[in-house]
């Protein structure tokens, strides 16, 4: 599937990426007012990956709603709306509105890490992030997916606890945080100095962060983080993760990366003798 | 450095990269602690060295103007798709700094086109840029150069889609070219629609991370930075809903342009 921030601010896009054989989208996420993100430079291009700072540019989820109403209409493949707030509340009634609109899960980014006061500042407090997490699952009756930090001691016990408080499902990791500096001049690159990092360079990571989670719940995993081809997908499944998403890698591949990762997993499977992509979920654990 | 209007300056400077540039590429050009910003391509050569032209328009581009020579700047690129360089008969049409792309496909152009027609238009004389350059390029009898200006300061009084409409009863061209305000570009495009020409034109929209990932700069399907700038007549008919008629602001809402 479609990793949130990638693209997904209309429902055009999204579509374009579900012909390129994406399985579900996720939007970019969307919170209870607009916001225009930060000044650029807001990406910056690194060996192996990116670092970004946008600063969740959004319109809003009421003008939002139009595009996920659009999109509901047009698209043959699930539609997962992002979201964020800065309380409880305003997850619960973003998530709400998005339903409302036609979304037919919402994942929860309580792990942004750039924005003050919301995304990762939710994700780190034990206490707030099950407020959040068990407000927005009683406000809507379509799954809720909590989309997780890196940036913490032990991501297992976060998942563990987002798992109690009521998540559907989990999807790790968000970017890893980071930064660029210009020896030129002396000064950061990105206009909010700190930025997450994505791509290639954090799939290890990603890996091993979805490995930890799944020794301790039961529901399933998205793993995201690095996906570019069949081997980096099949190796998050082995790891714990029953889909995966991809973002960064459409820079490079193009939006027919989806097909081109869902085409190898199955010969993989051919190949290896195994009748379902279940067969593999986990199975690194066994050995 | 070199002046070209009382707001427009050209900057050359060395990049390996965005050296091996063609015609319709942009890059992005950081101006540290202020901004970075998208920028069409004037010139590339093979020794290395990239031009740009900026116009004053904000605070990213006037604190670019203030730079002096040895100053640093940050460049990302080349970025983008370019024109189809096409052999026959060319008509290129630029408004303001839409000149700037132009500039750079007439130098690839000129020499192998069978006739190349350049209509420029600005609103005043001082806004026709690189004027001696183009002249120098477009005369002879293979190339033709027609100016417009709003207040007649220059060449024909007007805008520049009334000779281009001349231009297109008159002869025949093999494909059109074009470059500035998406207002003209789409009055263009109808234009050309009407008389059956293929037609090609650089677009703008709000650009961040210019690799095709972050979704500032979509039009319709379309990611400006990755499958654009440069859209053919095709591709504009699908997304005739937008062209000219809106773009995504900073925080990815639809407003008119």
């Amino acid at each position: 599937m479609l990793a949130s921030g990638i693209l997904g601010y209309s429902a055009e896009t999204l579509e374009s990426i579900a012909e390129g054989g994406a399985g579900a989208v996720v939007t970019k996420s969307v919170g209870l007012k607009p916001r225009k993100g930060y000044t650029n430079p807001t990406v910056v291009q690194v060996s192996c990956g990116l670092i970004n700072a946008m600063g969740l540019p959004n319109p809003g989820i009421d003008e939002f709603a139009e595009e996920i109403r659009e999109a509901r209409t047009s698209l043959e493949v699930p539609l997962i709306v992002s979201v964020y707030g800065y309380s409880e509340e305003e997850y619960a009634t973003v998530a709400r509105k998005a339903v409302e609109a036609g979304a037919d899960a919402v994942e929860l980014n309580v792990s942004c890490p750039h924005v003050k006061e919301t995304g990762s500042e939710i994700g780190q407090d034990l206490e707030i992030l099950a407020k959040v997490v068990s407000k927005v699952k009683s406000t809507i009756n379509r799954p809720v997916f909590v989309k997780l930090s890196p940036n913490v001691t032990s991501i297992a016990d976060i998942a563990e606890v987002v798992v109690k408080a009521g998540a559907d499902a989990l999807t790790a990791i968000n970017t890893v945080k980071a930064m660029a500096i210009d020896t030129e001049t002396t000064i950061p690159i990105l206009s909010n100095r700190v930025g997450g990092l994505s791509g290639q360079a954090i799939k290890p990571i990603a890996l091993r962060c979805v490995y930890d989670i799944y020794e301790r719940v039961k529901v399933p995993i998205i793993g995201c983080g690095g996906v570019t081809d069949w081997r980096d997908a099949v190796e998050f499944l082995l790891a714990g993760a029953s889909a995966v998403q991809i973002g960064t890698a459409i820079a490079t591949e193009g939006p027919g990366v989806f097909k081109a990762v869902s085409h190898g997993i199955e010969e993989y499977l051919k190949v290896k003798g195994f009748k379902s992509v279940k067969e593999i979920v986990g199975l690194s654990h066994r050995s | 450095m070199k002046t070209e209007s009382q707001t427009v300056k050209a900057f050359t400077f060395k990049d390996r990269e965005c050296a091996k540039a063609k015609p319709g590429q942009f890059l992005m050009l950081w101006i540290p602690g202020v901004d970075e910003i998208p920028l069409s391509i004037l010139d590339a050569s093979e020794d290395g060295t990239v031009s740009i032209a900026v116009r004053k328009v904000g605070e990213a581009t006037q604190a670019l103007n203030a730079k002096r020579v040895g100053e640093v700047v940050g460049v990302r690129g080349p970025f983008g798709n370019s024109f189809t360089l096409r052999k026959g008969r060319i008509l290129m049409v630029g408004g303001g700094t839409g000149t700037v792309p132009l500039y750079f496909l007439i130098k690839r152009l000129a020499h192998q086109a069978e006739k190349s027609v350049l209509v420029l238009g600005a609103k005043t004389k001082d806004e026709l840029l690189f004027m001696d350059e183009v002249k120098k390029t477009m005369e002879g009898e293979r190339g033709q150069f027609v100016a417009t200006t709003e207040d007649g300061s220059y060449g024909i009084r007007g805008l520049c889609t009334e000779p281009l409409k001349e231009l297109l009863v008159r002869e025949k061209f093999d494909v059109v070219y074009a470059c500035g305000p998406e207002r003209m570009i789409r009055k263009i495009f109808d234009l050309t629609e009407e008389y059956g020409i293929d037609f090609e034109a650089s677009l703008e929209r709000l650009m961040k991370c210019a690799v095709g990932l972050c979704g500032s700069c979509v039009i319709g399907k379309y990611r400006v930075c990755k499958d654009g700038p440069i859209f053919d007549s095709k591709q504009l008919k699908e997304v005739k809903e937008e062209f000219g008629v809106s773009k995504r602001d900073f925080d990815g809402k639809r407003t008119p342009i």
